[in-house]
């Protein structure tokens, strides 16, 4: 928080800033002042971003034991059955109770409340299962239309949506800065085609341009194909913002004396480029990743969720969203099928809230 | 000035001319085309197949296929939509007007919220309103149209307040069809209005903490101007400029976020076209949806280059 040079800040300011509730009443010498919110909010909204990120990524990593279930596991007598909530007591393990279809025609559940399902923690080479599993499965957030479990297919989503995300940015990360690297170093006719390029590329609305490129290929192909197609779909789209803002930085830095030095001491161009001017971009690459892994994270829910995504058994946020989305009741009725879309938000508000003070929110939109 | 308006004109024609030929090229490159996709699927023989091709002149090479179109399209023909069998040129522009309609909807909507929350957060000091504004605003910049339209539609939905897909009722509702539309349209332009609002809700108060830092600001508060006078006259007019210069990117972002938010609610606008024309491979009608698009993105940077221009005059240099 910068200081009142002016020293006109009086009395009334201070008792402004006490009662957070008087500040309608402010005088209008409080408008001189700067106004960032109180560091110390600051700095735990930032660490609270960055936990969200953290749990969700652990998610993704030991979602193959975490899970109880695999990704294609089917519970075909519990078609969009609720969530079996854990009940924890003292005298006894958590149990579960077991649903019971009572009306087939609304996939309408009760519970059985007479027998208690204890769970078991460590059975079926998972964290923790019901003790049994066939006939009153553990389904922490229900299942889907095909009697999937949300909650297993929820963080194998989380693999595969954060997976392609990362390795998406590490594709912008690259090809941005080589492009603006080479754009700013060498500068002339390349600079200004490369320059160009990328602000044409970034006048056009990411998401058709992502659109476009994915839905004029095959339809069906290999989940493998998919995820690398659709990488090098959005590390095109990515890398333009990553290139401008390297090429600017590598511009004033090659001037300085630190590069001028490496060169008179002989080192070659692309040694000069490499090791000593790319590094100065690294904290504006970082920030500008952290904006679009959410972008990447929301354009694969998008493409998926119009079917140009994943194929079927795999999950993904966006697959599992375009499963919800078959018929348009499941939104009234079915609410924890609209989880992946909550997973979607808590990753993105994490990574927002954890460069909040990083400056930049115009790309968040996607 | 005269001179910058030319250049910018310029770059907007080539913007639609690029955009709409590398649309119709791209569909028109890759394997399978209208005949194989939509006749291929009924098992349809290899000369029904070469005869629908002559009929809509697939047979030919793209390069050739390209020249024809260009040929008819500065003629204003854009040729027909295999999939629907109509003219691209009557068919893009009723859909065309759902989508601006949407997105007109949507900025206006937003800047309404927006700017003045931006005003009121940038010029306090702290304080409630400022605080719950601000994590308002970061929450909403979390959730791009695609979620804001799945949490509304399912609001909608559940409560039953608002139809939650389509633009019109099967049966008109008692209010006549203005109203029906209007109801139709609050669930699709809420969902691109609120993530927008808080993005210029962010901006405004960023611009704003940063001109009431100014000198002039202080001055003009020494010779006794009210509070209100200084932040809404004084300040304000320095403070837009930002604002200004991201009006004109804003357009590529409602445009995305309209594409998700059309498929959702299902509003008959470009965005769906386009994704029926490229599943399809209804090459005149993903270059027709392509070059309208682009249309909309032309004017509107133009509209903000020049708006900007006459705000900060060091732009044209």
């Amino acid at each position: 928080m910068s200081t009142d040079t002016t020293g006109l800040k009086g009395p009334r300011h201070i008792a402004g800033l006490k009662g957070a509730g008087r500040a309608e009443q402010a005088p209008p010498l409080r408008t001189a002042g700067p106004g960032p919110i109180k560091g110390a909010g600051r700095f735990s909204s930032r660490s609270i971003g960055v936990v969200i990120v953290a749990v969700w990524a652990l998610a993704a990593v030991a979602a193959p034991v975490v899970a109880p279930h695999a990704v294609d596991d089917r519970f075909p007598g519990l078609l969009n059955s609720p969530p079996t909530v854990p009940h924890v007591s003292f005298v006894q393990r958590p149990y579960i109770y077991r649903w019971m279809l009572v009306n087939q025609l609304e996939q309408r559940y009760e519970i059985d409340r007479g027998r208690p399902v204890p769970l078991r923690w460590f059975s079926g080479g998972t964290l923790v299962q019901s003790s049994d599993e066939a006939r009153a499965p553990l389904l922490l957030f229900g299942t889907d239309s095909y009697g999937r479990d949300v909650f297993s297919r929820l963080l194998y989503g989380a693999r595969m949506s954060l997976s392609l995300a990362l390795v998406s940015a590490v594709g912008a990360m690259l090809v941005g800065m080589a492009a603006g690297g080479l754009a700013g170093y060498v500068g002339g006719a390349l600079d200004e085609a490369l320059m160009r390029t990328s602000d044409f590329v970034m006048v056009l609305p990411a998401m058709y341009v992502a659109l476009a490129l994915r839905a004029v290929l095959p339809l069906v192909l290999a989940p493998r194909v998919v995820f690398a197609l659709l990488a090098g779909i959005f590390a095109l789209v990515g890398a333009p913002f990553i290139a401008r803002g390297v090429r600017a930085i590598v511009r004033s830095e090659r001037r300085l004396d630190y590069a001028v030095a490496a060169e008179a001491l002989g080192a070659s161009a692309a040694r000069v480029l490499v090791r000593h001017v790319l590094p100065a971009a690294g904290g504006f690459v970082a920030t500008e990743l952290a904006m679009l892994i959410p972008a990447f994270i929301v354009a694969e829910a998008t493409l998926s969720y119009v079917g140009l995504g994943f194929p079927d058994p795999i999950a993904s946020w966006g697959t599992m969203l375009h499963d919800a989305s078959t018929n348009i009741r499941v939104f009234a009725d079915f609410p924890w099928l609209l989880s992946p879309a909550a997973a979607i938000f808590l990753v993105v508000l994490g990574l927002n809230l954890a460069i909040e003070d990083a400056g930049g929110y115009e790309r968040t939109l996607g | 000035m005269t001179r910058y308006i030319i250049r910018r004109l310029a770059f907007a024609l080539f913007l639609v001319v690029a955009v709409s030929s590398a649309s119709l090229l791209l569909a028109g490159a890759v394997p399978g085309d209208f005949a194989s996709g939509t006749l291929g699927l009924e098992g349809a023989r290899r000369d029904r197949l070469e005869q629908a091709r002559e009929r809509y002149g697939l047979d030919k090479p793209l390069a050739v296929q390209y020249r024809d179109w260009v040929a008819h399209a500065v003629r204003l023909d854009f040729g027909n939509s295999l999939l629907y069998d109509r003219p691209v040129g009557d068919l893009i522009p009723e859909r065309a007007v759902n989508t601006a309609v949407l997105a007109l909807t949507a900025l206006t909507l937003a800047t309404l919220v927006g700017l003045p929350l931006g005003i009121v957060v940038g010029s306090r000091h702290g304080g409630l309103m400022p605080s719950a504004i601000r994590a308002g605003s970061v929450v909403l910049l979390s959730m791009p149209p695609l979620l804001t339209s799945l949490f509304l539609v399912f609001v909608a939905a559940r409560t039953g307040w608002l139809p939650i897909s389509g633009m019109r009722s099967a049966v008109a509702p008692p209010g006549g069809a203005a109203l029906d539309v209007l109801r139709h349209l609050v669930v699709p332009a809420a969902a691109i209005a609120l993530p927008l609002a808080a993005m210029f809700e962010r901006l405004q108060s960023q611009a704003m903490r940063e001109v009431v830092r100014q000198p002039y600001v202080l001055a003009a508060v020494a010779r006794g101007a009210s509070r209100s006078r200084v932040v809404w006259r004084d300040a304000l007019k320095a403070a837009l400029r930002p604002i200004a210069a991201v009006y004109g990117l804003v357009v590529g972002t409602l445009l995305s976020g309209s594409f998700a938010v059309e498929v959702i609610t299902a509003w008959p606008g470009l965005g769906r076209l386009m994704l029926e024309a490229l599943s399809a491979r209804d090459v005149y009608l993903v270059a027709g949806c392509a070059g309208m698009g682009s249309i909309f993105l032309a004017v509107a940077t133009l509209f903000s280059d020049v708006a900007l221009a006459f705000v900060d005059p060091r732009v044209t240099e």
